[in-house]
């Protein structure tokens, strides 16, 4: 049987933003929306005609070359694809997500978007589908560094996509900028692969790393380090995640596809991939779990003080990545890529459930002024409780699944700490996602009459996705269900053990916890789950917010700091901006206006000021050059004759 | 030698001729005139260049002359006709008075 070749893949995606990049704007929007939903359309089925026999199958890694690419002395790279459980899984929901959200984006774009914005958005977005499925499907780290690059230029078109705005463009700056930072990680790393192992390839390098740790293990924790540098800027973690709640700037749909479903995760399946390499220092592993924990918890404590719909959702977002790379710093590999699936499903729902409400809002972004919204928005309404109740871990949905497989496997690990720390995340998530649910739902609307007036349940383009999504958060997690429900449970476990086998000698074969200590875990997590949403629900949609007010009066110096977002970005500013502007100016002022450009002038200068004394010798009189001539022949006779 | 007479006679009417021609050339005003001298360098060279031949008993110094007697002959065409357009223009060949090309 013949089967499509997996760089029909991403390729789709390319000809859908070739084609609406280069002719959307005169074929409108009927074309865009054809050609840009149908190429992500035609990519999923091409890559579920991949998956589902895979799935059937032995799980054994697939590569298949397309063409050599690069090849300099013994190093050599190749355009080469491959599916293997990592890449499959990835595979999956990007695709599948990516086109349940362009179906949404012809909904959401269709009012207030010329053709040429509309086309626009659809060959970025298509290009960005591209990118990340080069990414996921790549078989060597440079291929992967090519999607990885490509994700975060699509990335940054997206958020300054509505360029108008003075902030939509500084937001994709920064967003770009931060994310070199962690780039230079990611290329400092595989230059070290290169060094040490002569290669990028994936396979190249983890058997021989895997075979003979001793030889690598000196440069492993520094190259493991370089590379989740690039996963912590791709994938917003503290210190980089600064420029993830500025990209909320870009339309919902983006945010929901790159900066809450695909993208950011692309940092966790990274370090997944990488995991022979983490797993051969546990001093980095260590930074991974501590790095993720505390981004989880800052983020989420910021969370709790912020009034705009999609920077609660933003931060929640950079909290639930802290807990995919908490999960890989423990060691919870297969936790990780499970909650970035899960995540996937209810991060994506609930933002485009936010895209959906500022729909009917009109563009509304502040919760204060939303209100009252469950009997006006229903549809959106109950997929967004779903999806909140899948992230908040409320047992049978798929957040609880993830999240319980998280933290189970910090405290099999042995980090009560990083357990405890994560249990007490679960809970500001549960309270932050309903305190939101609450405003924007609950309670009596807040917002101006003429708001009120157009208030309206949005398209079925938009629904639909809305209801696929949350019916996923809800089943998802039955793919990976916890040892103590039922022996053969955890499938997802069994699908990606391949990829995380125990390394010889290193590990012992995991020790599972008794399961009365896991009941206790799951009841622990659900415990307080369900104390977040009750404490928000009785706050917000019973009393109406009086009593953090008053909490918020009588401690008015934090609460700014919370609201404030602890004031990182004024650090960042006054400790890396600011310096680096003075130092820009000094480069311009000084170093380009005076230096160089001074010795540019004055060599100018020197030539004009030549030319306008020489120029009297252009008399125009023909006699005086004769006589020059004649000058010149004698003046030549002499030298040639050997006078002078 | 040409016939009886000696290279250096041959030398010596040769330079003359240069010489005056290009006291000519450059203290004349008329352009005609100019140009006048001009051929006649020419020919001082080309007188030259037969007694030369003729001293070394080649024909090469002939060949030479009817090089440059063709070329001359082109090049008086050319000058001329762009004497005729000046003079179409200006009203003139006084070349101190043609000096409009200057800094």
């Amino acid at each position: 049987m013949s089967v499509l070749p997996l760089w029909l893949i991403p390729a789709l995606p390319l000809a859908g933003f070739l084609a609406c990049g280069l002719f959307g704007t005169r074929l409108g929007k009927r074309f865009v929306s054809v050609v840009g939903v149908g190429s992500v359309g035609l990519a999923t089925v091409a890559a579920f005609s991949r998956l589902v026999p895979y799935l059937g199958g032995d799980h054994a890694p697939v590569v298949e070359r397309v063409s050599s690419w690069i090849t300099a002395g013994d190093f050599r790279a190749e355009i080469a694809f491959r599916l293997d459980p990592l890449s499959a899984l990835m595979l999956s929901f990007v695709t599948f997500v990516g086109f349940l959200i362009h179906v949404y984006s012809t909904g959401y774009m269709h009012h207030d978007e010329t053709d040429a914005g509309y086309a626009r958005f659809f060959s970025y977005l298509n290009l960005f589908m591209f990118s990340m499925l080069t990414l996921v499907l790549a078989q060597n780290f440079l291929l992967m560094f090519v999607g990885w690059e490509g994700v975060g230029l699509c990335s940054y078109l997206l958020i300054g996509y509505y360029y108008e705005q003075p902030f939509a463009p500084a937001a994709g700056k920064k967003a770009f900028v931060v994310n070199r930072i962690g780039d230079w990680g990611f290329l400092l790393g595989m230059f070290g692969l290169a060094t040490q192992f002569g290669t990028l390839d994936y396979d190249g390098v983890f058997q021989a790393a895997a075979k003979d740790p001793a030889r690598f293990a000196p440069a492993l924790t520094l190259i493991a380090l370089c590379l989740f540098l690039g996963a912590v800027g791709k994938s917003a973690q503290v210190p980089l995640y600064v420029w993830l709640p500025d990209a909320m700037a870009g339309p919902t749909p983006v945010s929901a596809l790159i900066h809450a479903a695909t993208m950011v995760t692309a940092g966790v399946y990274m370090v997944a991939r990488c995991n022979v390499l983490f797993r051969l220092s546990p001093d980095a592993m260590l930074v991974v779990a501590i790095i993720g924990t505390i981004t989880a918890v800052l983020a989420a404590l910021i969370a709790l003080a912020q009034n705009d719909i999609k920077k609660v959702l933003a931060y929640s977002t950079v909290s639930q990545l802290g807990y995919m790379f908490l999960a890989c710093g423990v060691g919870a590999f297969v936790a990780g890529m499970f909650h970035v699936m899960t995540h996937a499903f209810f991060k994506a729902c609930l933002f485009l459930g936010a895209g959906s409400v500022m729909h009917a809002m009109s563009g509304e972004l502040d919760m204060r002024r939303m209100g009252g919204l469950k009997g006006k928005l229903p549809t959106t309404y109950r997929t967004f409780l779903v999806a909140a109740l899948a992230i908040c871990g409320i047992p049978p949905l798929a957040g609880f699944f993830s999240k319980d497989a998280i933290l189970a496997g910090a405290f099999e690990a042995g980090q009560p700490v990083l357990w405890a720390v994560g249990l007490f995340t679960a809970g500001l998530t549960a309270f932050y996602m309903f305190r939101m649910v609450a405003r924007v739902f609950a309670g009596s609307f807040r917002g101006t009459p003429e708001q009120e007036h157009h208030v309206h349940e949005s398209p079925p383009s938009m629904t639909v996705p809305l209801v696929v999504l949350a019916a996923l958060s809800a089943v998802g997690g039955f793919v990976g269900l916890p040892a103590v429900v039922g022996e053969h449970g955890n499938r997802i476990e069994a699908f990606l053990s391949p990829i995380f086998l125990p390394l010889a000698a290193h590990e012992p074969a995991g020790h599972a916890l008794p399961h009365a200590t896991e009941w206790l875990l799951l009841a622990a997590s659900v415990a307080v789950a369900a104390g977040g949403i009750g404490l928000a629900w009785k706050w917000y949609a019973k009393e109406d917010g009086r009593v953090p007010d008053r909490i918020a009066a009588a401690f008015p110096a934090l609460y700014a700091l919370v609201a404030d977002k602890f004031r990182v970005d004024e650090l960042y500013g006054a400790l890396v901006v600011k310096p680096f502007a003075w130092i820009a100016r000094i480069c311009w002022k000084v170093i380009d206006v005076l230096v160089i450009d001074g010795v540019l002038n004055a060599g100018a200068f020197l030539v004009e000021l030549a030319g306008d004394l020489l120029r009297f010798l252009q008399t125009g009189n023909v006699r005086n050059y004769a006589l020059t001539f004649l000058l010149g022949v004698v003046a030549l006779m002499l030298i040639v004759m050997g006078g002078f | 030698m040409i016939g009886k007479i000696p290279l250096a006679d041959v030398l010596v009417v040769s330079a003359a001729l240069f010489a005056i021609g290009l006291a000519g050339a450059l203290l004349r005003r008329t352009a005609i005139v100019i140009f006048l001298s001009i051929e006649l360098m020419m020919n001082a060279a080309n007188l030259a260049l037969l007694g030369y031949g003729a001293a070394l008993g080649t024909v090469d110094g002939q060949i030479a002359v009817f090089f440059v007697i063709a070329i001359a002959a082109a090049e008086a065409s050319v000058g001329l006709a762009i004497f005729v357009a000046l003079f179409r223009h200006t009203e003139t060949i006084d070349v101190n008075k043609i000096n409009l090309l200057k800094w």
